[in-house]
């Protein structure tokens, strides 16, 4: 009883900590600072919940379990992060996107097929294309390349209609302007439309990076080699060993959230132009 | 109305990709059967054969209609061999999921919106746990609700809960952040209380925004109940029947469950889209 009142408290405590640095005046420390004390006063009832509790490892590790599986096993996180995101989600998302950006273009080209194909990709990206992963296991074997082109079958049409609808942004003077300057068919799209559909482009590509991860984990659980993100987890909560599964789970955050970052980090540097990174 | 013809080519041109890839994949059959057998096979044969194998690589489009009319309309419903039943199953996980997420979304955005500390505290936690791949949870999900006792509908629920809240939470943010200042402040000349100014400018002007992220909420929800069907070991559902058909290399079953799942998709999206058209159009927001 007192437990519950104590982890109350302290929670309240956090709580009004934060509405307290959300009253100060507004900078880049607090606005790093809330969210910090936020995740930090969640861990720390995480673990004196299941503590005191004690909640069977089996149901909810406590933090400090899988920071310490985390740490012993990390050459198995490693070799299964290689097999997933390297070899299966990387490649699929360089794939999937590249292909689906020329593919723009050459919708872009013919209205006609710009009509048949926006509603009809708009139609197939609201699918459930992860059902897709038995067959592409079934004709690429068990190894990153049935993972690849289930990433590539995931990513495309997401990407597809958002590079479609960004080459279509340009206006009427915009295109007027390139006529008079006489521009070839292919300066236009160099010099206006690409330019023009990027920050379309990196709203798709960061879309992409959290698909192409639940693509190249969920297509796992049909069937891998010893190896990867999917199978361990698969495997591991058959074995109830879930502190490992939920290192693997810190492992999936923590590369998801740095391809999101690297995607972002490059959107800021090519559409540096946009109102939304003008500074 | 002008754009059927364009849709109607492209889809055209998908079917008879789909065809020619499929005499392409599983004409290597019909030729290792045909040297196996010692005879020669012209392409007509080769092409009669694709049509009609027993376990294709990739089955023609007329076979998968064929397995989706046989196992809906000429199946009793309560037969596990319907896909009707195993689309109700995996239906009824989705709508719960739906429910609980959407309900989730919109409290939390309307927490995010009213609360300075919530909007920094919570809102990157709430973007973070996207980049989390969360379907990679659902085993976990589903095998820690058993062990509480909770297993059938609710686990998967959870998980189809987990993805729809997102969307709806980040799009009802930016739909309550829609009025504008004069907006605001002509309803304060009013002297309206913060409930009014909720009920009366907020949501309203969020209607829009609510469809949207709606849509992609009940589409992130089927999604989340297929896969969470998946390591409950192929019992029943869309799920099940993916599993299932790969594990058997019933390669049919798994295309005729997947274009099930395809269809029921396009059904609650577009449910939701006629909603969208009669509120809005009510409303007077249509555009």
């Amino acid at each position: 009883m007192i437990a519950i009142v104590l982890i109350l408290l302290f929670w309240f405590c956090t709580w009004g900590l934060n509405i307290y640095l959300s009253s100060l005046p507004p900078s880049q420390a607090i606005r790093v600072a809330i969210p910090t004390v936020f995740g930090l006063s969640f861990l720390v009832i995480w673990e004196c919940t299941v503590r005191i509790f004690n909640v069977p490892g089996v149901i909810l590790p406590p933090p400090s379990d899988i920071g310490v599986t985390f740490v012993n096993s990390l050459d198995i996180l490693w070799i299964d992060l290689v097999q997933t995101v390297f070899k299966g989600a990387l490649s699929g998302y360089l794939i999937g996107c590249g292909s689906a950006m020329i593919m723009a273009i050459a919708v872009n080209r013919y209205p006609f097929l710009q009509k048949g194909i926006l509603p009809i990709g708009n139609f197939v990206a609201a699918l459930p294309i992860v059902g897709t992963a038995p067959i592409f296991v079934m004709w690429f074997g068990f190894g990153w390349q049935s993972k690849a082109a289930v990433v590539v079958a995931m990513v495309f049409f997401p990407m597809l209609v958002n590079m479609v609808q960004g080459l279509a942004s340009t206006d009427v003077m915009q295109r007027d302007i390139l006529k008079t300057y006489n521009a070839t068919y292919w300066q236009e799209i160099w010099k206006l439309k690409l330019p023009a559909a990027m920050p379309f482009a990196f709203n798709g590509l960061k879309i992409c990076t959290t698909l192409s991860l639940i693509g190249a984990i969920v297509a796992e659980f049909f069937g891998s080699p010893i190896l990867g993100m999917g199978f361990r987890i698969s495997t591991e909560v058959g074995r109830l060993a879930l502190d490992v599964v939920w290192a693997e789970i810190v492992v999936a955050a923590i590369a998801g959230t740095l391809f999101f970052w690297i995607v972002s980090l490059g959107e800021q540097k090519v559409t540096f132009w946009h109102p939304t990174h003008r500074k | 109305m002008k754009s059927i013809l364009p849709i109607t080519t492209v889809s055209m041109v998908i079917v008879i990709l789909w065809y020619g890839f499929s005499v392409i994949l599983n004409s290597t059959w019909t030729k290792d059967q045909a040297s196996r057998a010692g005879v020669e096979v012209t392409f007509s044969e080769i092409l009669k054969d694709t049509m009609v194998q027993q376990r294709p690589l990739l089955p023609a489009p007329h076979q998968v209609v064929i397995e989706l009319w046989e196992t809906t309309a000429n199946k009793k419903i309560t037969s596990k061999r319907s896909l009707v039943y195993h689309g109700w199953i995996t239906l009824s996980a989705t709508l719960l999921g739906f429910v609980i997420g959407t309900g989730l979304g919109i409290l939390l955005a309307i927490g995010i919106v009213h609360n300075k500390a919530m909007d920094y505290g919570v809102m990157p936690w709430i973007i973070a746990s996207q980049t989390v791949p969360i379907l990679a949870l659902a085993p976990m999900i589903i095998v820690v609700l058993y062990s509480i006792g909770l297993s059938g509908l609710v686990p998967k629920a959870i998980i189809s809960a987990y993805l729809s809240f997102f969307p709806v939470s980040v799009g009802m943010v930016a739909g309550f952040r829609c009025p504008d200042p004069t907006q605001m402040d002509l309803l304060k000349t009013y002297a309206a209380k913060k409930s009014q100014l909720f009920w009366k400018l907020m949501v309203p002007i969020s209607m829009p925004y609510l469809f949207t992220s709606l849509k992609i909420g009940v589409a992130a929800s089927l999604v989340g109940a297929i896969v969470g069907e998946l390591p409950t070991g192929a019992v029943a559902g869309l799920g099940a029947r993916l599993l299932a058909g790969s594990y058997y290399g019933q390669t049919v079953q798994i295309w005729s469950a997947l274009i099930g799942s395809a269809i029921l998709a396009a059904t609650l999206v577009g449910l939701i889209g006629l909603i969208q058209k009669f509120t809005l159009d009510r409303m007077g927001l249509a555009r």
